[in-house]
């Protein structure tokens, strides 16, 4: 399917599509893990994880994209991630408040330092990522099928 | 105060496509120029002269740091302002679906 | 005085996309002043909104030209055309009058007052153990706002998928 001539673009277009899109993917997992210690974080890393698909998905037609994130996943996904931030706020109960950092903070400049605030990063990449993907999948498809 | 001003000016320009243009894509340029103009107050408020970004370093003690509050508020505004362009977006291809026009005024089943 | 001929080029593709007949044009030139934003955002010293404004662009962008491809359409002048501007641009007037008497009372541009963010810049990192001040305040101080954020979103891609889901039986009669 990724080597058929009639969907997506060019040939060149596909195969530095190729070659580049784990690179953009893995950088948006970068921005995403190194929030705290970098510019960046949730916000900016899952727009960027969102636009790798994104980026499939002209290169290659709808089906490939598709074929790799669905649009029911991609819905659960996004309801996953949205579930997991609130689940991070109410651990903080544990420790008699909303949104209490309770786990330890590590030194810092440390990777595995900060808290909660990693985990909250990762909670954001998911939500935004996907949920601007799944509106880019809803945008194509709804325009297809009329 | 003419930073000031000339943001606000970026800002009447959004609206005034706002407020006179009859195409709906147009309409919808005028509200992201206006999204973007009120970032940019937010931002503005917040510089210092000679301040750093709000980044500690790892052995240097910096004091005069630009404000890190309008930042924070402004980073959750942008991922919104896409939702809710994206959002309008879909209720501009429907109308085009259902009367084959952009044009405003000739959505006629919209007055009731 | 770079900010300054940043915003005076922000303002003339601003009107560049208002005026223009053409959509895709417009919707290109509006792309133009996103990314002379992201410069802005970049000289006042906010490198993690440069990242964001940046990829919210492109992907704002892409989304733009999918909607508004193949459907042109010419704009038509009618009467009353001195009217409505005459009365939009009074209005635009008047707002500016307001907002020029409303701008002396706010501090100057490089003071601002930063009452509450000494705390969290002096605290930050020992309370937080974030080193990017930032994200200590947007995931740790006010973390309520970010819940909020996050409300919006998922509101949002509900309304797109219920607006643009196919249609579904007809009623039987």
């Amino acid at each position: 399917m990724i080597d058929n001539p009639k969907t997506g673009m060019t040939l060149i277009v596909k195969t530095i599509t190729r070659l580049t899109v784990g690179l953009i993917l893995l950088f948006g997992i970068y921005i995403i893990l190194h929030g705290h210690l970098s510019p960046g974080g949730g916000f900016a890393g899952g727009v960027i994880v969102a636009l790798s698909f994104v980026h499939l998905m002209l290169a290659f037609g709808k089906d490939v994209a598709i074929s790799k994130v669905s649009k029911n996943l991609a819905s659960n996904l996004e309801s996953i991630g949205a579930l997991m931030f609130l689940s991070i706020a109410l651990l903080g109960f544990l420790g008699g408040s909303f949104f209490l950092n309770i786990l330890p903070k590590g030194t810092p400049f440390n990777l595995f330092s900060a808290g909660i605030i990693p985990l909250c990063n990762i909670a954001i990449g998911i939500k935004v990522g996907v949920g601007l993907f799944a509106i880019f999948l809803t945008l194509v498809i709804v325009e297809k099928s009329k | 105060m003419t930073l000031y001003f000339l943001c606000l000016m970026l800002f009447c320009v959004g609206l005034y496509g706002v407020l006179r243009k009859r195409n709906l894509v147009k309409i919808i340029v005028g509200l992201g120029i206006m999204e973007y103009a009120m970032n940019l107050f937010f931002v503005l408020l917040g510089y210092r002269f000679d301040g750093r970004a709000p980044i500690v370093a790892r052995d240097q003690n910096i004091l005069n740091m630009v404000d890190p509050l309008p930042q924070a508020l402004v980073l959750t505004s942008i991922v919104i302002g896409l939702a809710v362009t994206a959002l309008i977006i879909s209720i501009a291809i429907r109308i085009y679906e259902k009367y084959g026009t952009f044009d405003i005024t000739k959505i006629k089943k919209l007055k009731g | 005085m770079e900010l300054h001929i940043l915003l005076i080029f922000m303002i003339f593709a601003a009107i560049v996309a208002i005026e223009v007949k053409d959509l895709l044009s417009s919707v290109i030139a509006v792309g133009a002043v996103g990314f002379a934003l992201c410069l802005a955002f970049l000289i006042l010293k906010a490198p993690d909104l440069a990242i964001t404004q940046l990829v919210v662009e492109i992907l704002c962008l892409i989304i733009l030209i999918r909607a508004t491809i193949n459907k042109d359409l010419p704009l038509v002048i009618e009467g009353r055309w001195i009217f409505n501007t005459v009365s939009t641009l009074s209005f635009i007037a008047v707002f500016l009058l307001f907002a020029w008497l409303a701008l002396k009372e706010l501090p100057g541009f490089g003071e601002p007052i930063m009452a509450v963010v000494k705390k969290y810049l002096q605290e930050g990192v020992s309370k937080t153990g974030s080193v990017n001040i930032v994200t200590a305040v947007i995931l740790d101080f006010r973390a309520y706002d970010t819940l909020g954020e996050a409300t919006v979103l998922f509101t949002s891609v509900i309304g797109i998928m219920a607006i643009l889901r196919r249609p579904g039986r007809k009623k039987r009669e």
